[in-house]
This record gives structure tokens, C-alpha cells and sequence, in this order.
């Protein structure tokens, strides 16, 4: 049995209500008692104890991305489950949900088991989200039972949407009956043929095909339509990587309407717009793209607001040579998993003053939930010995090349982050450490 | 409605200042050019045009420059080609068509290629916009954007406006600010995905031109109004007509239209340039195209072949143009110096 302790730290679990110094015991996977700094009751006797000193230092739930792409199978060239977990380690994650998107996608049981097995040497737990469809192709509805009995946590066409409404619908309904999320890349493909970044002046100074703002918000009506229709079979609808102010107030009023439906955005969306991808740059290139600067206002709004359930990154690493093109030949995405803690605490909490209990929650307690993760998210006593601990007042230079990812494409290159983590605990054992 | 958001702004850091170009001998956009360096191009083109044949093929002897071209071309090439040689260059032709881009080799391995056999210039044609500013990237040349994807074409705004001087400022010395105050160039037909539409709408307004903007809004997004100032939108031809000193005419660039269905039945009876509308709504306007033309579509044969058109002008103009953005890409030190 390994024991481990967390002591003088100061504890920040939104989930529990708690907001206060405390010691933290942790048998094997388990939080087993949470006490004033120094009033350990279980601690005595208790041999071959590691124990960590958070002294200053602020310890939370694990964090939780429940968006990336960790690119196996048949990928590895761009991330494997182990490097993608190590770059997850380091950004004070203790838990990732994997997207389906590999080669060959995951529509089975045995991948999703495969994803899970040992030998892939995930440093922290990996989730993985199921497609929905086969092959992803929006055509033919997967067995859900098989794909959560094999640890599947939501389903999900992710890379692209599930575009016809009587697929979506069952799928709606299909995952509902077996207690699975259905996240939903919300695209409306038929308008973004060709196109490369967000719709509007900046596209057209580019000379750069735009996808329209509708292409998303059109997808989410629709589904919250479909949701609507559904209500009493208790579908639930997640949103991927939300980036529009007409997608987020269609959220808005879908929860006013009592609907299961929950979104989450990514840190660039709240942070960057497309006049960031500037002379092409293929580091500001990802789906769904930088909006206006009004759809990012849009994006802290909803954040403050409470609206957003989640921060997640969609991390999607690539290698140097596939971004190395022109931009409209160069694949969507970027790395997210060692940069949103620093830019959540330093833009959500320094610079708009966000409570850091709140801009926690985003990354653990509510993503949990979203998901619904058990025994994730909180530090209470009895779940899993899930933590971070990080230096909030830390001021440090996110440097891509000496990245834990196998990629190295961020626009973040470079920029201040607030906050460093110095340990992440996940099931008990020391997934990451860097000492100050 | 204003948000609350204004309210809380966030303080990400500012856009870091680009650093493009990297080689100050480049011309990837119109905007690169000072307008200093404006008016060393156009009084370059001229001076070069009147040497004398064998001394100007002995102001850069034996210089490499390669012509990197992914689409077809038949103007800009030629002319960039008898440009560089009347300098006295040795140019090579790279083309996607007849080189190993067609065995997949990438724009950045074609372009160290290039560099590597002692290509000292590139001109590149490119399919997909902002080719140039990554070849540029790679290779730290001077690279002369010869017209990428729907974005710009840099050298033909530059030989529009040596057209557009010659008429409407002849003897002109230098152009500034207010140079064409009170001209109005209507540039008319698929602006949506025209290069040559985006690098005159960048320059010209900085001179003191009017541009009037005229399609339909499947090729004119009402958004193309407020991207530059000095731009503003007429959809209606007549109109735009009756307005212009200068009329540029514009090609439909089937290749580009991606599934965008046009009627072109309709777009003759409201877009094309007859005789008749000529006369009667811009007798004194010179008409400019830059090529290709189709005879019929856009423009009538009479009015391609008539009075008022300058095209061949312009095609003329590319070569003196292009000897001084050649001339200015290798006499041009990394530093900025003028050699």
C-alpha cells in the first residue's frame, strides 16, 4: 500500500466548497482524510509515507481536459498516448479525454481498450470518447453499450460533425439510453469547403476562402432542436470547442430552457482573433478557427457568465512538416495541454479577476461533471488521489521546445504564463514534479 | 448593442510586429512599398525603359533569378523573364508542371532547391495565398510575389498605375498622397477572388484615387467595403461608369469560383463593357484590363480592340516594371542599403 501526503499547502476544491490550508492523505488511489495543516489522524504509524511540502503553495483537483487528441492509434509521429499524457503531467492534468480521430478511428471496443492498456504508458488517466459514427462518417450509429462498457466516456465525430439530422437525432437518443454524452464538432461542412480561417475583412485581405460564424451556430440550433425533441428521453448534448457569439447564446437559451446542453471553449479562443494569423501563419490555424475580436469578447463573456461548463484545449499536435506549408494546405490545430493553466490564471484570474476557485473549476470540478466522471474533480475524501499543486504567484516563459508533446505547434511560443506547476498527483503517484 | 464585455477587456499581449519582409528587396504586397520606394520603382521603370539595350545588359551580369510558377502565366512571366534578361540575368523557369513539385516535393524543399543552385531572386506564381511570405521564410531571399492564389499581384498594380500616370498625370515626377485626387478607377467583375483587384485597392486610395468596386455579391461581398478606406461599393455598372476617369474590367476566374454557381447570361446584361455603355456613360475614361482576356464576356471585342483601351499598355508597362522590382530585389543589401 503507498501512502502519500500533501502537507501546508493551501487547498482550493470549488467541488467541496473548500478554500483553506490542509494536509492531504492519500492511500493508493484514494483521498482518505483532509485535515488542518499538522491534525493528520491516519498518518500514525503509517511506514514508507511520501510526503510532499506545498508550503505557499496552492493545491487543487487534477486537472481535466476533456479535448485532445492524443493521435493513436496510427499517428505517433505527431503524439503518442505517452508523450501526450506527459505534456498533460506537466500542465497539472491528471486526466485527458482522447478524441477518436486516430488511424483507425475509434468505433470499437477493442481500440478503446487498446487506448487504456498499460503498455501505452499514459503518466495520467486517459478517458477516450468513442465515435459515434463508423468511421466517423456520419452514416452508421456504433454499438454505444459495447463502446462504454469499454471505458468510453461520451461519443463524439470530432474532426467533423455528425451533419444529417436523423443521424444526429439517433445518435441523441441511442447515446442517452445508455448514459453517454454526444459532443458535437459543430460545423456545417456544406459552408466551409476550401476554407481556412474565419469569415469576414480579414479573410478577404488574405485572399482566404472564410468559414462562416453560421457553419457553427447553424450545427448547434439545429441540435438543440433535436435535443428539445428529445427532452424526455434525457438526451445530452455537449459543444465542442464553442468560438461563436451565436452558438453561445444559442447555449444561453437552450439552459434557460432547462435542456441538457453543455459547452466548453478553448483557451485561444478566448485569447486570440483572426487577425492574429497575420502574414500566415500556420501556428494560428485550427477548426473551428480565430473569430472576430466581438466572437472572443463573446467567449469571456459567457466565461464570467457561468454559461461555459468547461475550458478544454483541443490539443492536436502536428509535426513541424506539416505546418511547414502553405496555409491553406496546412492541417488544423495546436497543442494546448502545458498552456492553459498559465493562461487561464493569467488572463482569467489576473487580468479579469476571475476568482481562482472559479477559473479551478473550469479545468476540474465542471468538466468532471460534464462528463460524468465519478470520483474526478475534487479532492474530498474518497476520491481519486487527483491533484496539482502549483506556485500561483510563479511568473515563467512558455518555451515549445523543451515541451513534453512530440509538437511543437503553439502560438504561445514565448508568451508570460501566471502560475507554475510544481507537482501533479495522479492516482497517487507523482506523474510530474518541477521544483522551483 | 454593446456588450459588457467592453467593460472587461483582456489584456493579451499586442500582435508582435510582423516580420515580414525579411528581405527589404522583397515585394510580396503593394503595402510593402514606401511611398519612397514607390516613386524609385516608377522613375526606375522609366529610366531603365530609355537606356540603351547592351548598357542596361550590363547592370546585373550574369545574377540568377528564378521564376518559380505553380499556375499558368503568360504575361507576368514573359515579362518578369525579358525583365530579368534585359538587366542581363540569367533566369531558369521552375514550373509545378515539368519539375519534381509534381513528385510532391514542398514549397519550402523547391525553394532551398532554388537557393542552393545560386538563385540570388525568386519570382514566385503560387495557387495558394501567402505562398510568397512563406517562401520568403525559408529561403530569406528577395522574393517578388508574381500573384498568389486570390490575394495579391503586387507588380500589376504597380504597371496599372504606370498606365493610369501616363493618361491621367503625364510627365508627372513624382506621385505623393494627392497625386490622383478626384480619379475615380471602378474595377468591375470578380473582385471576390481577383489578386489584381486587392493590390490596386491597397494602392491606389494611398495616392488619392476614389476606387469604386462593382459586381455582383456573389463576387463582391459587401464586406470588401471596409477593409481598406478610399474603397467603396457600386453595384450598379451604369452608374459606376458614369463616375470613372479610369474603367478596369475584370476577368471571371472560372478556375476560382469552387462550386459557386453563375449565370452569365445575366452577369453580360448587367456587368459587361459594351460599346454602347462606353460611349454613353465614360467617352473620356481609358479602359484597362489585366489580362486574360475573354472577348465577349466581360468586355466586347470592340471595346477590347477600340480607342479607349490601354491593355496592351499595360502589358507593355510589365516589363519596365518588373526590370525595376527585379533591379531593386538584388541591388537591395539585407540591410536596406541600395547597393
Amino acid at each position: 500500500m503507498s501512502t502519500l501526503v500533501i502537507r501546508n499547502g493551501h487547498l482550493i476544491d470549488p467541488g467541496a466548497g473548500v478554500d483553506a490550508p490542509k494536509d492531504i492523505l492519500c492511500k493508493d488511489n484514494r483521498v482518505v482524510e483532509i485535515a488542518a495543516p499538522g491534525k493528520l489522524k491516519q498518518l500514525n504509524g503509517a511506514t514508507d509515507v511520501q510526503s510532499i511540502d506545498a508550503a505557499g503553495l496552492i493545491v487543487a483537483p487534477g486537472l481535466i481536459d476533456i479535448h485532445v487528441h492524443l493521435r493513436e492509434p496510427g499517428q505517433g509521429y505527431k503524439e503518442t498516448i505517452a508523450t501526450g499524457t506527459a505534456a498533460a503531467a506537466a500542465g497539472g492534468f491528471t486526466a485527458v479525454a482522447a478524441m477518436p480521430n486516430t488511424t483507425p478511428v475509434n468505433d470499437t471496443a477493442d481500440i478503446t481498450r487498446w487506448m487504456q492498456s498499460p503498455e501505452r504508458g499514459a503518466q495520467v488517466r486517459v478517458f477516450p470518447i468513442a465515435a459515434a459514427t463508423r468511421g466517423s462518417k456520419g452514416e452508421t450509429i456504433n454499438d454505444f453499450a459495447a463502446l462504454k462498457a469499454a471505458g468510453a466516456v461520451a461519443v463524439t465525430d470530432d474532426g467533423h460533425p455528425i451533419l444529417k439530422d436523423s443521424i444526429m437525432r439517433e445518435t441523441l437518443a441511442a447515446a442517452a439510453r445508455v448514459g453517454l454524452s454526444v459532443i458535437q464538432h459543430a460545423e456545417d461542412t456544406r459552408l466551409t469547403q476550401g476554407a481556412s480561417m474565419n469569415a469576414g475583412p480579414v479573410a478577404f485581405k488574405l485572399g482566404l476562402r472564410g468559414m462562416p460564424v453560421e457553419a457553427e451556430s447553424g450545427i448547434v440550433e439545429r441540435d438543440i432542436r433535436l435535443v428539445t425533441e428529445l427532452r424526455d428521453a434525457r438526451a445530452h448534448l455537449h459543444v465542442a470547442h464553442t468560438s461563436t457569439a451565436a452558438a453561445i447564446a444559442a447555449v444561453r437559451q437552450a439552459r434557460r430552457n432547462g435542456l441538457r446542453v453543455t459547452c466548453e471553449v478553448a483557451p485561444h479562443h478566448f485569447l486570440l482573433t483572426d487577425e492574429h494569423v497575420g502574414c500566415y501563419n500556420t501556428h494560428y490555424k485550427m477548426n473551428p478557427p480565430l473569430r472576430s475580436a466581438a466572437d472572443r469578447d463573446a467567449m469571456i463573456e459567457a466565461i464570467l457568465d457561468g454559461v461555459v461548463d468547461a475550458i478544454a484545449t483541443d490539443h492536436a499536435p502536428h509535426a513541424a512538416h506539416e505546418k511547414e506549408v502553405e496555409f491553406e494546405r496546412a492541417p488544423n490545430g495546436i497543442t494546448g495541454l502545458e498552456t492553459a493553466l498559465g493562461l487561464c490564471l493569467r488572463y482569467l484570474h489576473g487580468d479579469l479577476k476571475m476568482p481562482l476557485g472559479r477559473v479551478l473549476s473550469l479545468l476540474s470540478a465542471q468538466p468532471a461533471a460534464v462528463l460524468g466522471l465519478k470520483g474526478r474533480g475534487s479532492l474530498a475524501v474518497g476520491s481519486c488521489a487527483d491533484a496539482v499543486i502549483f506556485d500561483p504567484k510563479a511568473e515563467w516563459t512558455y518555451r515549445a521546445a523543451e515541451g513534453k508533446s512530440k509538437s511543437k505547434n503553439t502560438p504561445f511560443d514565448g508568451w508570460t504564463m501566471q502560475g507554475k506547476v510544481r507537482w501533479t498527483v495522479a492516482e497517487g503517484r507523482v506523474a510530474y514534479t518541477s521544483l522551483a | 448593442m454593446p456588450t459588457s464585455a467592453a467593460r472587461r477587456t483582456l489584456h493579451a499581449p499586442e500582435l508582435p510586429p510582423s516580420p515580414f519582409p525579411y528581405h527589404p528587396g522583397s515585394l510580396l504586397s503593394i503595402n510593402d512599398l514606401s511611398l519612397d520606394a514607390l516613386n524609385h520603382v516608377l522613375r526606375r521603370a522609366t529610366e531603365l525603359t530609355n537606356e540603351d539595350p547592351l548598357a542596361r545588359a550590363r547592370i546585373l551580369p550574369k545574377r540568377r533569378v528564378a521564376l518559380l510558377f505553380y499556375e499558368s502565366s503568360t504575361r507576368t512571366r514573359t515579362s518578369f523573364e525579358l525583365a530579368a534578361k534585359a538587366l542581363g540575368c540569367d533566369t531558369t523557369l521552375v514550373s509545378n508542371l515539368s519539375s519534381s513539385i509534381e513528385k510532391g516535393e514542398s514549397l519550402k524543399d523547391t525553394g532551398l532547391t532554388i537557393r542552393a543552385l545560386g538563385a540570388e531572386a525568386i519570382i514566385l506564381r503560387h495557387n495558394a495565398s501567402g505562398a510568397p511570405w512563406w517562401l520568403e521564410a525559408c529561403t530569406h531571399l528577395p522574393v517578388l510575389n508574381a500573384g498568389d492564389g486570390m490575394h495579391e499581384h503586387p507588380t500589376q498594380g504597380l504597371l496599372d498605375l504606370r498606365t493610369i500616370l501616363a493618361h491621367l498625370r503625364p510627365g508627372i515626377a513624382e506621385v505623393g498622397p494627392d497625386t490622383l485626387a478626384g480619379v475615380t478607377v471602378s474595377i468591375t467583375g470578380d473582385i471576390l477572388h481577383s489578386r489584381v483587384a486587392r493590390s490596386n485597392m491597397l494602392l491606389l486610395p494611398r495616392l488619392g484615387a476614389r476606387v469604386l468596386l462593382c459586381g455582383p455579391k456573389e463576387l463582391l461581398p459587401d464586406l470588401a467595403a471596409n477593409v481598406v478606406p478610399g474603397v467603396a461599393i457600386e453595384r450598379n455598372f451604369e452608374s459606376a461608369l458614369k463616375q470613372s476617369q479610369v474603367v478596369m474590367m475584370l476577368r471571371i476566374q472560372a478556375e476560382r469560383l469552387a462550386g459557386l454557381q453563375l449565370d452569365l447570361e445575366q452577369y453580360k446584361a448587367a456587368y459587361q463593357l459594351t460599346g454602347d455603355r462606353l460611349r454613353t456613360l465614360a467617352p473620356q475614361a481609358i479602359v484597362m484590363h489585366p489580362g486574360p482576356i475573354i472577348r465577349g464576356l466581360e468586355l466586347t471585342a470592340g471595346v477590347a480592340d477600340g480607342p479607349q483601351s490601354k491593355i496592351l499598355e499595360q502589358v507593355a508597362n510589365g516589363v519596365a516594371i518588373r526590370m525595376a522590382v527585379v533591379e531593386r530585389a538584388l541591388t537591395t543589401s539585407r540591410t536596406g542599403d541600395r547597393a
